[in-house]
């Protein structure tokens, strides 16, 4: 039975999927991950795609339900490393990643999850 | 027209990854930029999903096409319940970011051609093809 | 048509009369352009012409697709590819192949009286295909040239400058269609890989219109960069096109700055960096001026 490993990082955890993800090795992940959040308490969940060459509507409904659980156990869910090409066929394929946020490598990601973000809102920036 | 073709059964979710496999490979053959061949691989794996989940399972026929232009032509057939109302199931409307968007909508978009033929209760067949640039 | 007979006498005419045949096709073709030396010509009105009587040697003299003129066929693309990249024009092409009938119906009414109205009639119809098949390899190898040149514009039109350490800008030049769009999309998200771009400016003053369509390419390209991580600030939005917007109703759901300057002002301030006015004596102003040069703190 293969899992894939979850990496505690501070009060994060980092997952780094490399496989085709299969819909069992999906489901054990999403209950995983799930125990995981809870037990260390965690504040967000850094979620690296960078090995993905594929992201299909599949794929893209695990991130969601991930990303929907996680913020009920008030964690953040951040994917990072998207590919350039993955990119765009999902912009082209229509699929919006709904409660997920995106960052471009795991340093970024971390910087996003909960408590002090570096980055201001953008409503809240002052002109000039 | 010179072609070879190559059918692989969709009976599970390792199925739907040697579909992809399969694709990746033809697709490198034909010489598709990487863009274009992530398109159609992700087209693919969308496409057997709902042979897998909709349509009881099927069949991927993988074409490679050398002449006059070189690109993939991957046929689904399910034997599945059918697609009653297949404009319905076309328009999944382009939305930026919300909604899951899953679908044949989604897929179209994706490729070059697309073609579906579908009737409840005679199962669906869907072609797709991206050619080269 | 010439009877099976007649068809490899024909073929033996063709080599056995090499020389002159050519000589005469060169003559009949003429040789006034100097884009080509008169060396180049003869050389590949030869080969060609030696090719054409092996080929006509099987007794095949009228279908050019098959194999037996596989020689020739191949002599006809190389020599009209190049004359297509050298700018030749399709005439210019052809003329060369259809001249040589000339030489050969010379060739055919001097010494083979009798059958010369079948030999003529079957000559003429293969150097026909042979003149239509030089067209169409000329065609597309100009179709050819066009959807490179086109690429290369495709590219040359979507540079992405980086303004800052961690803001990139793209000036969108010209009309905004879904080709040129995937083209910005590559380029863009490149950029953001190589230099880590957190905020992307993309810059619309050089696009005419801005209609529903644009609209959603421009989305399209928000979205995709935001999916690598990096926010983006549209700029250059002219007064006409703002009103085409609203008018239109179309939802430009991404922060957007009237100039670039305004839009890189902003880019600064979410990236954490302030520009400082240094006085004269050297030291910093208390509060960071807007619009100052680009002599930022970190």
């Amino acid at each position: 039975m293969d899992t894939i490993p979850i990496l505690k990082i501070g009060r994060a955890l980092l997952v780094t999927i490399q496989v085709d993800m299969h819909d069992e090795l999906a489901a054990r992940l999403q209950d995983d991950l799930t125990n995981r959040i809870v037990e260390c308490q965690a504040r967000g969940v850094l979620i690296d795609i960078s090995a993905l060459e594929i992201v299909d509507s599949f794929i893209g409904r695990m991130l969601a339900n991930i990303a929907s659980v996680s913020r009920l156990l008030d964690a953040d869910t951040v994917v990072v490393g998207m590919r350039p090409e993955v990119a765009i066929t999902l912009v082209e394929l229509g699929l919006g990643l709904p409660g997920v946020k995106t960052a471009l490598n795991a340093e970024r990601g971390l910087a996003l999850i909960g408590g002090v973000s570096r980055h201001r809102d953008m409503d809240d920036a002052v002109d000039g | 027209m010179p072609s070879t073709v190559e059918t692989l059964p969709i009976g599970s979710g390792d199925d739907i990854v040697r579909v992809r496999q399969k694709v990746r490979v033809r697709a490198t053959e034909v010489k598709l930029s990487l863009v274009d061949q992530t398109k159609l691989i992700t087209a693919a794996s969308e496409l057997a999903r709902n042979a897998l989940d909709y349509g009881k399972g099927g069949h991927a026929d993988i074409e490679t096409i050398t002449a006059p232009t070189p690109g993939v032509r991957i046929t689904f057939r399910d034997k599945g319940p059918g697609i009653a109302d297949i404009k319905m199931a076309l328009t999944d409307g382009y939305t930026t970011g919300n909604g899951l968007g899953h679908g044949l909508g989604g897929a179209r978009r994706l490729v070059d051609d697309f073609t579906i033929d579908s009737s409840v209760g005679l199962g669906t067949t869907v072609v797709i093809a991206r050619w080269k640039r | 048509m010439a009877t099976g007979e007649s068809r490899t006498d024909l073929a033996r005419m063709m080599s056995e009369n090499e020389n002159t045949i050519l000589r005469a096709w060169v003559v009949a073709f003429g040789s006034a352009d100097t884009r080509i030396s008169a060396q180049e010509i003869e050389s590949q009105a030869r080969q060609l012409l030696q090719a054409l009587a092996r080929a006509a040697a099987s007794g095949n003299l009228s279908d050019i697709r098959r194999p037996e003129y596989g020689d020739v066929r191949d002599l006809l693309s190389a020599f009209s590819r190049s004359r297509a990249i050298q700018g030749f024009s399709p005439t210019e092409t052809a003329t060369f192949v259809l001249s040589l009938k000339q030489a050969l119906f010379d060739h055919v009414r001097k010494h083979r009286t009798e059958d010369a109205a079948a030999d003529t009639w079957t000559l003429s119809l293969l150097i026909d295909q042979l003149g239509l098949f030089t067209v169409e390899t000329f065609q597309r190898t100009r179709e050819e040239l066009i959807a490179r040149q086109r690429e290369e514009i495709e590219e040359l039109s979507t540079p992405v400058v980086k303004l800052w350490e961690g803001i990139v800008a793209l000036p969108l030049i010209g009309a905004l269609d879904s080709g040129r769009t995937q083209v910005v999309m590559q380029n863009l998200l490149e950029a953001i890989v190589q230099t880590g771009a957190e905020i992307a400016i993309l810059d619309i003053t050089g696009v005419p219109t801005v209609d529903t369509l644009v609209a959603q390419h421009l989305l399209k390209t928000v979205s995709a960069a935001r999916l690598m991580g990096a926010d983006c600030i549209i700029s250059g939005i002219r007064p006409q096109i703002a009103q085409t917007i609203v008018q239109l109703g179309v939802q430009l759901d991404v922060v957007s700055k009237a100039t670039l300057a305004d839009a890189f002002a902003l880019a600064l301030v979410r990236t954490n960096r302030a520009v400082v006015h240094i006085r004269p004596n050297g030291k910093a102003a208390t509060a960071p001026q807007p619009g100052g040069l680009p002599v930022a703190a970190g």
